[in-house]
C-alpha cells in the first residue's frame, strides 16, 4: 500500500495567490507568506505498518504526516511542496531493502528517510550507500553500524550508548539514599537491548555494582514465570531489564504472580502507555530523550508538536495519545532533512550530507551535531519514571520538569 | 545450582503455560487429525476472539465468561463458514495450509485495521492474582485456564471413544468410504467438527485476552510451539495435545529456571524431534 500525503494542490496556490495580490493590491505590507509550488520534492520511506513492529511505526507514520502538513505549511522544500510516499516493510529487513530500491530506481524519490528499527535500517542503509542517498534515522539502537558515511542519525543515542548510557544510570542509582550495590540484568535478544544490556553489564561491575544474574531472553518470550523465579530469587537492589514493547509489563505481571516487587526497576524500551497505566508500573525507571514537560516544551514547535500529535492519536484510535521520544524521533528526522536541504540549498544529497557534517542542527532533542565517530554527537539520553501515571523525566536532574525528583526504594 | 523452591515454582510456571498450548493445539488436532486439514487459522480465530473479549470487557463492561458466552458461538459459526468454503472448493490437506494461512492474513490485517496495531490490555483485577502453596504461587488464571482445558480434552476424548458420531468421525478418518458404507455421512460431522475447532479457538482466545497483550502480529507467537505439541500428542488425541502441551510448557520453564531463558525455544523443538526419534507407543 502506499500513502501520500502533502500532495501539491493547485486550489492552494492559486488561493495563496489570490490572496497575495490582494494583499499587494489594498497596499498591505509586502511581506506574504510563501506557499510551495512547482513539481513536489518527493521524499521516500519505509515504515514497518505491519508486523512485530508495527505498534511503533503507526507512531512514526503520524509524526512524519504531521511534519509533512508543517513543513509544506511554511515553504516546503526549497520552495517546492513535499510529497511523503510511504511504503509498508512488514517488519522484515528483506522487504524493506527492496522497497528502498523500488523507491529509489523505479518511483524516482529526490530523497530517503530511513525505516524503523536496527534491522530495517541496516538493510536501507545498504541500498542509500549503493545509491550514494543520504539517509537519516532515529531508532539505530546500535550507533557503531551505521559506517555509511552520508547516514545520520536523528536521534542523539551519542557514538557509544553501551558505555555512556549505563553511566548515567550509575550516577543516578549512586544518588540514591541507599546506593544499589546489586544488579540483576535481564534482556531480550534484540539487539539493540542486548548491545545495551552488555554495556550495563560491564559497566555496573566497573564501578563496584556486584552484577548477580545476567539472562538473555528470545525477543518475543511467551511466559516469563521462571524469569520472574529467578528474578525473585536472586533479590538484587536493582532490576535492568533490556525489554521491548509490552515486555516489561509481561514480567512485572509474573513478578506480581510471585508476590515479589522489585526494590528499584528499570526498563529499555518499553511501550510507554501500558507501563505507565499498570499497576505494576509505578516508579518504574525508562530511558529517553524527553518528555513533553518543561524544559523540553519551551524548544521550538514542541507545544505544538505535542497537541498535534495527540488529536491525530485519539483520531487513530491509539490508547496512549501522548508524544514521546518515539514521535519525537521521526520529527527530529525531518527537522534535519529540512535543516540539510535549506543549508544546502540543494537537493543534491552530497551537499545535504556535506552540510550536515559541518553545521549544528536544532531540532525537538535540543541542538545535535554529526562531528563525532559514526556521524553521532553528544549523548543526551534520560531516565524518566512513572509518577501518579505519567512519565517525568527525572535524571539528570537539570532535565527534571519543576518539581518533579527521582523516587527511589 | 538452583534451589528446589526455583526450580518447584519452574515447573508450576511451565505446567501452567502448557495449558495454554494444549488448549490452542485441541482444536487445530482435530483439524488436522480427523478432517486432514491443516488449519493455520486457527491462531488468527483465537485472536480474534481474544480481541472481542477484550472490546467487550473494555467498552462495555462485560465480564469475560459473558463474553464467552457470546463470543464461543460466533466462532462455532465461523468455523461451519470456513468448513463450507473448504467443502465447496474441494480443499485437500496441502491446500489447506495455503489457505488458511491467507485466511489468518486477512483476519491479521482487519484485526489491525479495527483495533489498530498498538498494544491492547484487558485489565482485570484478577489477573495477577495467585494461591500460596507453602513456598510456591499458583497464579489463579492459569490454574483456570488448565482446569477448562483439562475438562475440554478430556470431555472431548470421551466424545471421540463413547458417542457413536465420534466413532464415526474417528472412522471417517481412517477411511471416509468404508465408514460412508456403513451409513456415516462424514460431510455432515466434518461440519460440527469444523465448527468445535474453532469454538475451542474461542475459548482459548477468551483466555488469551485475560492472560496476554494483544497486537495483531502476535497472531503467530504460539504457532511454533503449537505444531510442536499437536505432533507430539498425535493427530485427533485431545488428551494428547493436551498432555504435550504441559510437556513443552515444563521442559521450557525449567530450561530457563536452570539454563538460560533464550534456550526454552530450542527445548521444545528437541522434545519433539527426540520424541519423533524414541517414537514411542503413545507418540
Amino acid at each position: 500500500m502506499q500513502h501520500r500525503t502533502g500532495v501539491w494542490r493547485r486550489r492552494r496556490v492559486l488561493t495563496g495567490l489570490a490572496g497575495a495580490g490582494f494583499a499587494m493590491a489594498v497596499g498591505a505590507p509586502a511581506i506574504v507568506r510563501a506557499v510551495p509550488s512547482g513539481k513536489p520534492v518527493r521524499v521516500g520511506g519505509t515504515l514497518s505498518l505491519t508486523g512485530f513492529l508495527a505498534q511503533t511505526a503507526v507512531i512514526h507514520k503520524i509524526a512524519a504526516e504531521m511534519m509533512v502538513e508543517d513543513i509544506n505549511s511554511r515553504n516546503g522544500f526549497l520552495g517546492r511542496p513535499v510529497e511523503y510516499v510511504l511504503l509498508d516493510d512488514q517488519s522484515k529487513p528483506d522487504v524493506a531493502r527492496s522497497l528502498y530500491e523500488k523507491l529509489i530506481t523505479v518511483d524516482k524519490v529526490d530523497l530517503i528517510q530511513g525505516p524503523y528499527a536496527t534491522a530495517p535500517i541496516l538493510a536501507a542503509m545498504g541500498v542509500a550507500q549503493r545509491y550514494g542517498k543520504v539517509m537519516i534515522q532515529s531508532s539505530m539502537g546500535i550507533p557503531k553500524l551505521q559506517t555509511y558515511d552520508m547516514a545520520f542519525p536523528a536521534t542523539p543515542f551519542g557514538p557509544e550508548p553501551d558505555k555512556t548510557y549505563p553511566n548515567v544510570l550509575l550516577d543516578m542509582m549512586a544518588s540514591f539514599p541507599t546506593p544499589p550495590k546489586t544488579i540483576v540484568v535481564l534482556t531480550s535478544k534484540f539487539p539493540s537491548a542486548q548491545f545495551m544490556a552488555q554495556g550495563m553489564r560491564e559497566q555496573s561491575e566497573k564501578r563496584g555494582v556486584k552484577v548477580l544474574l545476567y539472562l538473555e531472553y528470545e525477543s518475543g518470550n511467551r511466559d516469563f514465570g521462571a524469569i520472574a523465579a529467578r528474578v525473585k530469587e536472586a533479590n538484587a537492589d536493582f532490576l535492568w531489564v533490556g525489554s521491548l514493547g509490552l515486555e516489561s509489563n509481561q514480567l512485572l505481571e509474573s513478578l506480581r504472580k510471585l508476590d515479589y516487587t522489585p526494590k528499584n526497576h528499570f526498563h529499555l524500551y518499553p511501550a510507554p502507555g501500558p507501563l505507565a497505566l499498570s499497576p505494576d508500573g509505578d516508579k518504574a525507571l525508562c530511558s529517553t530523550f524527553l518528555e513533553p514537560d518543561e524544559p523540553f516544551m519551551s524548544r521550538p514547535g514542541m507545544k505544538k508538536f505535542a497537541a498535534q500529535y495527540t488529536e491525530r492519536a485519539t483520531k487513530a484510535n491509539l490508547p496512549y495519545t501522548i508524544i514521546d521520544a518515539q514521535a519525537c524521533g521521526m520529527i527530529s528526522e525531518w527537522q534535519i532533512l529540512e535543516a540539510g536541504v535549506n543549508g544546502a540549498k540543494s537537493l543534491d544529497d552530497k551537499a545535504i550530507a556535506a552540510w550536515l557534517k559541518k553545521n549544528p542542527v536544532d531540532t525537538v532533542y535540543g541542538t545535535v551535531r554529526f562531528d563525532g565517530p559514526f556521524n553521532h554527537g553528544t549523548a543526551l539520553q534520560l531516565v524518566k519514571q512513572v509518577q501518579n501515571k505519567a512519565w517525568k523525566v527525572v535524571w539528570p536532574k537539570e532535565f527534571a520538569a519543576p518539581g518533579v525528583k527521582l523516587i527511589a526504594s | 545450582m538452583p534451589s528446589a523452591t526455583l526450580l518447584g515454582q519452574a515447573l508450576i510456571s511451565g505446567v501452567l503455560a502448557g495449558g495454554m498450548y494444549g488448549l490452542l493445539g485441541l482444536g487445530l488436532s482435530l483439524s488436522w487429525g480427523l478432517l486432514r486439514l491443516v488449519n493455520l487459522s486457527h491462531f488468527a480465530l483465537a485472536f480474534l476472539a481474544a480481541y472481542l473479549t477484550y472490546e467487550l470487557g473494555t467498552n462495555y463492561h462485560v465480564a469475560p465468561w459473558w463474553s464467552a458466552a457470546m463470543v464461543v458461538p460466533a466462532m462455532f459459526a465461523i468455523g461451519l463458514l470456513q468448513h463450507w468454503l473448504f467443502d465447496k472448493f474441494r480443499v485437500n490437506e496441502l491446500a489447506s495450509l495455503l489457505i488458511t494461512f491467507s485466511f489468518a492474513i486477512i483476519l491479521e490485517v482487519a484485526i489491525q485495521l479495527y483495533w489498530t496495531a498498538d498494544y491492547r490490555r484487558f485489565e482485570t483485577h484478577y489477573s495477577t492474582l495467585s494461591i500460596k502453596a507453602g513456598p510456591f504461587y499458583i497464579p489463579v488464571l492459569e490454574l483456570v485456564l488448565c482446569t477448562v482445558a483439562g475438562v475440554l480434552a478430556w470431555g472431548t476424548w470421551l466424545w471421540l471413544r463413547r458417542t457413536y458420531v465420534g466413532k464415526a468421525l474417528r472412522a471417517a478418518a481412517e477411511d471416509a468410504d468404508i465408514a460412508a458404507a456403513y451409513g456415516v455421512d462424514h460431510k455432515k460431522l466434518a461440519y460440527l467438527l469444523s465448527g468445535l475447532g474453532a469454538a475451542y479457538a474461542g475459548v482459548a482466545g477468551t483466555f488469551i485476552a485475560l492472560i496476554a497483550t494483544l497486537a495483531p502480529a502476535q497472531i503467530w507467537t504460539w504457532l511454533g510451539v503449537v505444531f510442536a505439541v499437536v505432533i507430539i500428542g498425535r493427530l485427533g488425541n485431545p488428551l494428547g495435545a493436551l498432555f504435550a502441551g504441559f510437556l513443552i510448557g515444563a521442559s521450557e520453564s525449567l530450561a530457563m529456571a536452570v539454563f538460560s531463558p533464550a534456550w526454552a525455544p530450542v527445548v521444545s523443538f528437541s522434545v519433539l524431534i527426540a520424541i519423533l526419534l524414541w517414537n514411542p507407543e503413545w507418540a
